[in-house]
């Protein structure tokens, strides 16, 4: 089971990077679970500057940049 | 067995290089390409307009009708392509500015050096402004200091690449680097000032209590292929957000440029117009437009006699001080830091405002 993470305060390009994140888990086939982070302290903890950020099982893959799914694939597999 | 392997893996890595390469030199290639293709556009787009507008459609140049389709016909493709090779520019070089190595730079600098450092940092250092209020903990938790943080705050929106094409394109470059070297001197002094003024108990305190982490991996060995797609990506990102303002903008624009009378704005938003500066200020903040959308109705009262520091006055304060953002640091800002903030920017603003009615 992998834990996927959004953080970001809800702007559209959160939103995005959600909507690819789970399309690129669905087409590979995962087990996960997806998750939207939006507490600011939450945030800046792990370290990041620039929303929106992908965090996969703790650790910040990407942030600041929405790519697109096969980028994304890339990432998570 | 063990050095086949060996001499295999070299090999590999020699194919992987050459593909690297190959890669890296159609990308330079099809970069030549464009620029040249684009160069070869952008220098017969008056040519066009004119042909266009008096020829094809047979307008007549003294007509207002005439007028305005030429600028229209002109001036929207003008901006676009100019838009979409500085923000592809932009995109490459910001590839190479991280908000942690902006961070990295600016922590435990003296205000003065900071100030400057950071206002500069501002303009290069990819940021949104729905990042404000992460990008503001990271800061000022980890030893930088809150005038420094606010000088990098005021300069990243005001000083930005669409606002610099916009002005360069329709005002010249005069104008242009007037803009920008009157925001960064704002920046600088405004930080430097919100930072003597010592008010750091005004930041929401738990901002402070809040361990920033930094275990993030620095991306700054990017390849030129990734710096290339940054690039793509930012044009697709910008010029796809702001184009229909751009049209817009410029639409009002042409009007303005064939339809008010020559002169109109001059005793409204002329030299002689002592109160027009701070007016043009206090209309401007609330409002809230990217700067793709306001520059091109500016250029056009500029043109009918509005003083030009009204208009940067104007122009700047609604670019660089705008609502929303000031909503957003609301989050980690005591109401008095804000009032402070927009107060200290605004009388920066009004003072380049009245500098240039003056000289110029």
């Amino acid at each position: 089971m992998t834990t996927l993470q959004i953080l970001g305060s809800g702007c559209a390009n959160c939103v995005r990077l959600a909507n690819n994140v789970d399309t690129a888990a669905r087409e590979l086939g995962m087990e996960f679970t997806l998750e939207k982070v939006t507490d600011i302290q939450a945030i800046v903890r792990s370290g990041v500057m620039k929303t929106p950020a992908l965090v996969v099982d703790g650790r910040v893959m990407l942030y600041g940049r929405v790519p697109n799914v096969e980028e994304i694939k890339a990432i998570l597999a | 067995m063990a050095i086949q392997e060996n001499q295999l893996h070299i090999v590999e890595q020699q194919i992987n290089h050459t593909a690297q390469r190959n890669a890296l030199l159609r990308s330079v290639f099809l970069i030549g390409l464009g620029l040249s293709a684009w160069w070869e556009i952008y220098s017969r787009l008056a040519g066009f307009a004119d042909w266009f507008t008096y020829s094809l459609l047979r307008l007549s140049p003294i007509t207002r009708l005439g007028t305005t389709v030429q600028f229209m016909i002109y001036e929207t493709p003008k901006v676009l392509m100019l838009l979409v090779l500085v923000v592809f520019g932009v995109g490459i070089v910001r590839s190479y500015f991280t908000p942690q190595h902006t961070r990295a730079i600016l922590a435990g600098k003296r205000e003065s050096v900071g100030n400057v450092l950071a206002s500069l940092l501002g303009v290069v250092t990819p940021f949104c402004s729905c990042s404000a209020v992460p990008l503001f903990i990271g800061f000022v938790t980890t030893g930088v200091p809150l005038g420094v943080t606010f000088s990098f705050l005021i300069a990243a929106p005001m000083i930005n690449e669409v606002a610099l094409v916009l002005l360069f394109g329709l005002f010249g470059w005069r104008v242009a680097a007037i803009y920008a070297g009157t925001g960064l001197l704002i920046a600088m002094i405004a930080g430097w000032i919100i930072g003597r003024l010592k008010m750091e108990r005004y930041v929401e305190s738990w901002v402070y209590e809040t361990p920033a982490g930094s275990g993030l991996d620095e991306d700054t060995q990017l390849g030129w292929a990734e710096r290339i797609r940054s690039g793509r990506e930012a044009v697709r990102d910008i010029v796809g957000k702001v184009w229909p303002y751009v049209i817009a903008g410029i639409a009002v624009g042409a009007g303005i440029h064939g339809y008010v009378p020559q002169n109109f704005m001059a005793h409204i938003m002329g030299k002689g117009a002592w109160w027009s500066v701070p007016l043009a200020v206090l209309i401007g903040i609330p409002m809230y437009s990217n700067a793709a959308g306001i520059i091109p109705v500016v250029q056009a009262l500029l043109q009918k006699g509005a003083a030009l520091g009204t208009v940067l006055a104007f122009m700047m304060s609604v670019i660089g001080l705008s609502f929303p953002e000031t909503i957003i640091l609301r989050k980690v800002l005591r109401p008095q830091l804000i009032a402070v903030f927009v107060g200290v920017v605004a009388v920066g603003i009004l003072i380049v405002g009245y500098l240039f009615n003056i000289l110029m």
